[in-house]
């Protein structure tokens, strides 16, 4: 028989650790559903994404009732909507791509998912019609959806920054502010805009079904910050020793994953894509990663030392987690967003944790400067700005990185911005006013940088 | 396949005896028991097989929790492949 210690390791982590299986996510091709009459192309996409993902919700509730553990969000990505427009988009830049949001809400509500993501363009060298046009329709798509995530890729280590998608983001984000500002500014949620995207994150808002992927792929989300956390109040060793309790957490962590991945696509007959091994935090008391920095050692998340104890996690995270799955991918490391982590939102609150420091933290962990609440009257430039210094940090180190950020209309430095839920709220904070709106207009892309003579 | 039932809760007279016999009705074989009381808290782990079960596991399931509830005990019943999984290589 089992050891009975074990048996109750494991119930502890789920009942009173917060582990969990974040997101059974299904990713859907859609490029069967491509035609130049926009109405007949929503109706193919409605058609297979409510087929394909008919049982998607009853297989992940059986599969958490079966084995014990809560499965949180069952989601679904689709590929790229510019890709899919692009036929009835023809040469007009100005085409508007909402129908297609409507088309996929209007699926997701059907197939009873919380999000659905893949309203989407891949911009990181240039602008195909469509992808402008896409570009053009987030703010309108987004505020009249609910459950529609949108992401852009503006960047890339083999490409470079795509400027001129840069500058555009920027105006989108505040667009998409203004249209959404009776709720906080909600809208800008469920909008990332990427550098060096993943095509096979299950991970919302920036998840969508990659042109490499199968036809339908599970990849599945895992969580578990309050395992790590209660692993480390019991470690009173040497930072060496600290690592190595995080790799032994995150492999039982990243084992959950793979057997509710194998099992979600055993019983939805669909192939088993990835495990993402992230560490994603909820609002919830006990799962925070802030909270797991301070118990290695800090007094308060973004002290100094706060990149260092967050490299240990996110490379002891993987290491761990990648023995414990046959197929490792998506943003795969630590999450850091603000609004939904209780320990980032009291640092941000007592003003240890900056947007300066947030950014140097996402040099070294996974994706980026992620739900972050700023004043709703910083321009534009300065929103496209930081998205650069964002992409430059993941085209030149190689990495994803990527920026989640809320100017929320009618408030500034000290307000409070609150969204619910997995979303949580954020404290506004200060953003640097000096203008780099002469660097922005430029335009133009900045080149793909050299990979060797790494200094 | 084989599941492991975990029963906590004030210590009683009866519980391995309503838990057994909920697994009988329902043609689940105990295949083993651990039992102990720690200053009146009960706590049993048990191992049974549901190959022969003459309901769905999810209604097995559904049946423990009503029993938990009723007799104001936290039970957890779950295949061991979860078990198997975070400590077994």
């Amino acid at each position: 028989m089992l050891n009975e210690s074990k048996i109750l390791e494991t119930i502890n982590m789920i009942t009173q650790e917060h582990l969990d299986i974040r997101t059974v996510t299904m990713g859907i091709s859609l490029h069967s559903c491509v035609d130049s009459d926009t109405k007949k192309c929503c109706a193919r996409i409605y058609d297979k994404i409510t087929k394909k993902a008919e049982n998607l919700v009853a297989a992940g509730e059986s599969i958490e009732k079966e084995l014990g553990i809560p499965i949180i969000n069952k989601r679904i990505s689709v590929t790229p909507i510019s890709l899919i427009a692009a036929a009835a988009a023809g040469d007009d830049e100005n085409f508007d791509c909402s129908p297609f949001a409507e088309t996929l809400q209007k699926a997701a509500d059907t197939c009873g998912v919380n999000f659905i993501g893949g309203f989407s363009a891949l911009v990181q060298k240039g602008f195909a019609v469509s992808d402008k046009a896409l570009i053009k329709s987030i703010p309108s798509a987004l505020a009249a959806t609910k459950n529609v995530c949108s992401s852009v890729n503006v960047a890339s280590t083999k490409a470079g920054i795509n400027m001129n998608a840069v500058a555009m983001m920027g105006k989108t984000i505040k667009q998409l502010a203004y249209l959404t500002r009776e709720n906080d500014s909600i809208g800008c949620a469920k909008l990332v805009v990427f550098a060096n995207v993943p095509e096979d994150n299950p991970f919302m808002a920036g998840a969508f079904h990659g042109s490499g992927e199968g036809e339908c792929m599970i990849n599945v989300g895992v969580s578990g910050p309050g395992v790590v956390k209660r692993a480390l109040e019991k470690c009173d060793g040497d930072l060496s020793e600290v690592a190595e309790t995080i790799k032994k957490t995150a492999f039982k962590i990243t084992r959950m994953g793979q057997l509710v991945a194998a099992q979600a696509s055993k019983k939805l007959g669909v192939p088993f894509g990835i495990v993402d091994l992230s560490l994603a935090p909820t609002p919830a008391i006990g799962d925070s990663v802030a909270h797991i920095l301070e118990e290695m050692g800090l007094e308060s998340c973004g002290s100094c030392g706060t990149t260092a104890a967050l490299a240990l996690l996110n490379d002891a995270v993987k290491k761990g987690g990648v023995m414990a799955s046959s197929h490792v991918g998506g943003l795969s490391g630590a999450f850091i967003p603000v609004s939904e982590d209780a320990g980032m939102i009291s640092a941000a609150k007592s003003g240890a944790l900056t947007i300066e420091k947030l950014e140097a933290m996402t040099a070294v962990c996974s994706v980026g400067l992620d739900m972050i609440a700023v004043p709703g009257d910083t321009p534009d430039e300065v929103i496209s700005a930081l998205i650069a210094d964002e992409a430059a940090i993941g085209v030149v180190n190689s990495k994803t990185t990527a920026v989640r950020v809320i100017p929320a209309y009618g408030k500034t430095v000290g307000d409070t911005v609150s969204f619910g839920g997995l979303l949580g709220e954020a404290p506004v904070m200060k953003i640097s006013s000096f203008s780099p709106a002469k660097f922005i207009s430029r335009g133009g892309r900045i080149p793909a940088p050299i990979q060797s003579l790494k200094n | 396949m084989n599941a492991v039932i975990t029963v906590t809760g004030k210590d009683t007279v009866g519980i391995i005896a309503k838990v057994s016999s909920e697994c009988f009705k329902y043609n689940a074989n105990i295949l083993d028991i651990t039992q102990k009381v720690f200053g009146g808290m009960f706590v049993m782990t048990m191992l049974i097989s549901v190959d022969e079960l003459n309901i769905k596991f999810a209604d097995f399931v559904d049946i423990m929790n009503d029993l938990a509830k009723k007799e104001h005990l936290v039970i957890h019943t779950m295949h061991e492949s979860i078990f198997d999984a975070m400590h077994n290589i």
